[in-house]
């Protein structure tokens, strides 16, 4: 009793605490922390001059190159054409609408090795798509433009989706405003819409960017690896992974973590950004 | 939003005028955005149906009845059996702990959790070979040669327990990818349904799993059926993780992708695509279900406004 008084004067009501937050960190210790700390250990085996020869390779450089280059054009392409899909779904009417709503999400649900044998299928000299590009000269499969086009088609969920809440909740008194006061269609959205939606945008594009960069499934199909043209730098890792030289796997990983790392922390920092502007139009 | 609203000030015409693009524009967008979509999605979905069943439904059987293709299919779903449950139980757990209640450095934990997420799959099958692997910390005190621990090495061996290049790596790779998926979803949901019903649950007297079963459950049934939904889709459907702990041992350690990949490796594409469709049929039942909850939970969301 006396111990009870003697606490401060906040009192959780509800029960679990102590078990569901213990559980919490067990958990995510056990199967993501540990783990993750396990490349940090590896790591720490190889001297300095090893680790820096490591991941300045030349295939290593020639794959951040890539990696980086591809997955920021991919990214970009689809904060255009996701600005686009998500206007259309938000403000027309048309029919099968509701359909596409649905298939927009294809890229989360279709397993990645599935997209990729496709996509290569697709974009291949006799494929579909690639005997179409073939007489125009372009290639597809085995080149830089084919990585592009699976990190495109696996991005584009990732604009829609944090565009489309916030083109919903946007208050349309804003727009008649600004009309009323004389500015035309374009000047409306360039200047009172897209403003609003540009921490949206900019949120999908690191989510679409950080989902790139370590993509691997659906690219390694089309891209046809060849070593300093199509090498991305997950496959640079599952390469040393196949000859067991797990140091210079493990260097290598460490740069994309912490890549990764500082990607994450700036999308959290945007979502704050993008939470901030949408609860203040709700309010 | 069709701003319903607005329409009730002013007159249609008006209303659309100021706050529509002029037809021709509407349908040029739409075009663009039709012809996006079909290129980059509808195609491919197209595609691998049509692969699939390239040489027939005979042999789409046939490929399906192959007896590597049924260990690959056993395995996937042993995995997502062991995986799913397991992140379902973390995101109840986590998004209690979070929404129901206030402690210091819970956005360190909100990014803890998303962490999987950000990490590329080939280095989240890289860790577990790291720990687990014969170069790696489990490895270093369980060698043959000098073994740390003896006894655990021995009963290890005894029992031909392998974890790397095996199928509790695969499973353990499985887990890590979608750790975050259920809590994800549960998290906001919860967050923004407060405390208040689960405390007067409890201050009229129901016990706490009482409470968690008749007030909080009820209300995050949809959210959490969404979860697994889209954590079952992505652990059937890993590959770069699973592909580095695996060893792809063609009827014991090949999961669907690493099976499809070692038909399309082996130049066998009808085959690949038949075994893809499975994978694809999969994602299009996600789509649906996932749509038919939202559904669920915008017809709960006006039942509980109009009350």
């Amino acid at each position: 009793m006396a111990k009870r008084l003697s606490r401060p004067k906040k009192i959780r009501v509800l029960p679990g605490f102590k078990l569901t937050l213990g559980f919490t960190l067990f958990y995510l210790g056990l199967i993501v922390l540990i783990p993750l700390a396990a490349v940090f250990w590896k790591t720490s085996t190889l001297t300095w001059p090893q680790f820096w020869q490591t991941i300045t390779m030349p295939t290593a450089m020639a794959s951040y190159r890539l990696t980086f280059g591809a997955s920021f054009c991919a990214a970009l392409v689809n904060v255009v054409f996701g600005l686009i899909v998500a206007w259309v779904l938000v403000r027309y009417e048309f029919f099968g609408k509701k359909i596409v709503d649905a298939l927009v999400d294809l890229p989360f649900a279709l397993p990645t090795a599935v997209a990729g044998i496709t996509l290569a299928a697709l974009y291949s000299e006799h494929g579909w798509v690639g005997q179409l590009l073939s007489p125009l000269g372009i290639k597809v499969a085995n080149t830089q433009l084919g990585i592009f086009i699976a990190l495109t088609f696996i991005g584009l969920p990732f604009i829609v989706r944090t565009v489309q809440p916030i083109l919903e909740d946007l208050d349309p008194e804003l727009e008649e405003a600004a009309s009323s006061l004389g500015a035309n269609r374009w000047q409306v959205f360039s200047r009172v819409i897209l403003p609003m939606l540009t921490p949206a945008l900019l949120t999908g594009f690191a989510l679409a960017f950080a989902r790139a960069l370590g993509e691997y499934g659906s690219v390694i199909f089309i891209a046809g690896n060849i070593p300093m043209k199509t090498q991305i730098t997950p496959v640079i890792i599952m390469g040393e992974l196949d000859m067991f030289d797990y140091g210079k796997a493990t260097a290598i990983a460490v740069v994309m973590l912490v890549v990764s790392f500082v990607l994450l922390l700036s999308i959290n920092v945007l979502q704050w950004w993008t939470n901030r502007y949408n609860t203040h139009n709700l309010a | 939003m069709t701003p319903v609203a607005t329409t009730f000030h002013m007159p249609h015409a008006v209303h659309r005028h100021t706050t529509s693009e002029p037809p021709a524009v509407r349908g040029a967008l739409i075009a663009v955005a039709l012809v996006f979509l079909s290129l980059f999605l509808f195609l491919p979905l197209l595609f691998v149906f049509v692969q699939a069943f390239a040489k027939g439904i005979g042999y789409y059987l046939e490929t399906l009845h192959d007896p590597n293709a049924w260990s690959a299919i056993k395995l996937t779903f042993l995995a997502a059996v062991i995986a799913v449950p397991l992140n379902c139980i973390f995101g109840v757990c986590a998004a209690w702990a979070i929404a129901k209640f206030d402690f210091r450095g819970k956005n360190i934990l909100l990014t803890l959790i998303d962490l999987p997420f950000s990490v590329s799959p080939v280095i989240a099958g890289l860790i577990y070979v790291l720990v687990f692997g014969a170069q790696g910390w489990l490895g270093l005190y369980l060698n043959a040669d000098n073994p740390q621990f003896p006894w655990l090495a021995n009963w290890l061996n005894d029992h031909n327990i392998k974890i790397i290049f095996a199928v509790p790596g695969i499973v353990l790779a499985t887990i890590f990818v979608t750790v975050p998926f259920v809590a994800r979803e549960l998290i906001p949901l919860m967050q923004a349904q407060g405390r208040n019903e689960e405390e007067a649950a409890r201050v009229l007297g129901a016990s706490g799993w009482q409470t968690f079963w008749r007030v909080t459950l009820p209300n995050i049934k949809w959210g959490l059926l969404y979860g697994v939904i889209l954590c079952n889709a992505r652990a059937m459907g890993e590959f770069g993780a699973v592909s580095v702990v695996s060893g792809k041992i063609r009827g014991q350690t090949n999961t669907i992708p690493l099976h499809i990949e070692a038909l399309y490796d082996d130049y066998n594409f009808t085959g690949a695509f038949a075994v893809a469709s499975l994978l694809a049929f999969l994602a299009l039942i996600t789509l649906g279900l996932k749509t038919w909850v939202e559904h669920q939970n915008a017809v709960q969301n006006e039942i509980e406004i109009s009350q």
